[in-house]
């Protein structure tokens, strides 16, 4: 457990100081500028106009199959990672059960791409 | 009570003047890092770029520090405060932090974790969040959509790199980002450094962290013919620095993990004797630099992608070559048995 601090303290330390840095830039104009807010100021941009309608609108389903995707390949990296420092020691078995799981995986990506989910036009 | 402190408090306090010294030099870094990137860009178009502040524009950086800090900071109307200034904050303090573990000379990390490599990992993959909050708290459609497209964008390069990195593990067999330098330290100089035995792995590390990091050609996120300035429109004063900063501060941390995965770290490029003296921090910055220039130059002459051609590149080209190679690299390693034990 002390071990685990040890290793760990300088990375919160560390956390807490960039996080002075940047509070005290953001805080820093709200101190010293000038200001003088207005209702044309503070409004949403957009080119000279009002906004039609609210900015949380609908958007495109893709975004949310990205981010699906996004999930399965991630976690297959992650899943990677233990394997590929051990890999040495795990020998041919290690070799080929990960070469199974990967050979599973592209055809779960190959389903993916006849679907055209990863299509964008 | 003495002693308590000389165990307690004094340890913590030399961490945090260790953190203090990295965090100035690396926003100095940064400083004149956005200097060179206008300097270059405005070479490449024949221009002179920033030459006022100070000699040959030295100071220009300081110059635009003092004028954000001036400046009105504006929070839209319809804005949800809270969430639209902690996004900058979160996105600066996400793109700071990986520093703690990245070795810029042998010992020199805040901290030498054995899981370096996925905690880098970890961090840059949060620092996505610091965008679609940005986007979503402003209330606004340029900033709405840009939110979206660069969440989109950055996670699906993530998983290119992840690829990437597996390879690079494989080779090295170790998570701590100092033992990946060493392994890379051999008779041949930077011939040993992986750049070579896997030189696609580290042509694809590099599109893909300039994807990343919405670096252009790549820039998609803030396309000025379409999307104003982005989800940064609704921004002004620090609270757009702190973006700006987060921005190029995760620039040069993929800078500094191409370094660390691909160019051998503080290593000298020669294992002989002129080179032994320089000592590693200074080849460290020389070769981030490098790698600067080259995301520099990239902005200068590549034209802008199109959204489909990025989605396209990074699913359909980047994550099948790389799937593949880390099937290439892993049978390699078997056959030869030069997988490390």
């Amino acid at each position: 457990m002390t071990a685990l601090i040890v290793d760990y303290l300088p990375i919160v330390v560390f956390l807490g100081v960039a996080a002075f840095i940047g509070l005290a830039l953001l805080i820093s104009p709200f101190v010293v500028a000038y200001s003088s807010p207005d209702p044309e100021k503070l409004s949403a941009y957009e080119c000279g106009f009002n906004a039609f309608d609210d900015a949380r609108m609908k958007f495109d389903v893709r975004f949310y199959l990205v981010a699906i995707l996004f999930i399965i390949f991630d976690l297959e990296v992650a899943f990677l990672f233990p394997w590929a420092i051990t890999f040495g020691k795990l020998g041919w078995f290690g070799f080929w059960s990960m070469m199974v799981f990967l050979g599973v995986l592209t055809v779960g990506y190959i389903y993916e791409w006849r679907k055209g989910a990863l299509e964008w036009d | 009570m003495i002693d308590f402190f000389w165990t307690q408090i004094f340890p913590i306090l030399i961490i945090v003047g260790q953190s203090l010294l990295l965090l100035s030099a690396l926003l100095i870094f940064i400083a004149y890092i956005l200097l060179a990137d206008r300097k270059i860009w405005a070479a490449v178009q024949m221009r002179r770029g920033p030459n006022v502040v100070g000699p040959f524009g030295l100071f220009q950086s300081f110059a635009d520090l003092l004028k954000f800090v001036l400046k009105e900071p504006i929070i839209p109307s319809g804005a949800n405060k809270g969430v639209f200034l902690l996004a900058p904050l979160v996105s600066c303090i996400l793109a700071l932090a990986a520093w703690a573990v990245i070795p810029v000379h042998p010992g020199w990390s805040i901290a030498d974790i054995n899981v370096g490599v996925l905690y880098i990992f970890a961090i840059s993959s949060l620092g996505v969040y610091g965008i679609i909050m940005g986007g979503w708290a402003s209330n606004s459609k340029y900033p709405f959509l840009s939110a979206l497209r660069s969440a989109a964008q950055m996670v699906s390069y993530e998983v290119s790199i992840g690829f990437v990195i597996i390879t690079v593990l494989m080779c090295v067999g170790s998570l701590n980002l100092t033992k990946i330098v060493e392994a890379q330290d051999g008779p041949l100089g930077m011939f040993q450094w992986y750049w070579l035995p896997l030189f696609p792995m580290f042509v694809i590390f590099y599109i893909s962290a300039l994807a990343e990091t919405n670096r252009p050609p790549f820039d998609l996120v803030e396309a000025e013919s379409e999307l104003v300035a982005g989800f940064m429109v609704e921004y002004s004063s620090t609270p757009y620095l702190l973006f700006m900063l987060g921005e190029y501060v995760a620039i040069v941390t993929m800078c500094a993990m191409a370094t660390i995965l691909f160019l051998g770290g503080w290593l000298p490029p020669f294992a002989v004797a002129p080179f032994t003296w320089v000592p590693g921090v200074v080849w460290f910055v020389l070769k981030v630099s490098f790698m600067f220039f080259l995301f520099a130059m990239a902005k200068a002459i590549v034209p802008r992608y199109r959204y489909d051609q990025l989605m396209r590149l990074g699913w359909k080209v980047f994550l099948p070559i790389t799937l593949f190679m880390v099937v290439v690299v892993a049978t390699v390693l078997q056959v030869t048995g030069w997988a490390p034990k």
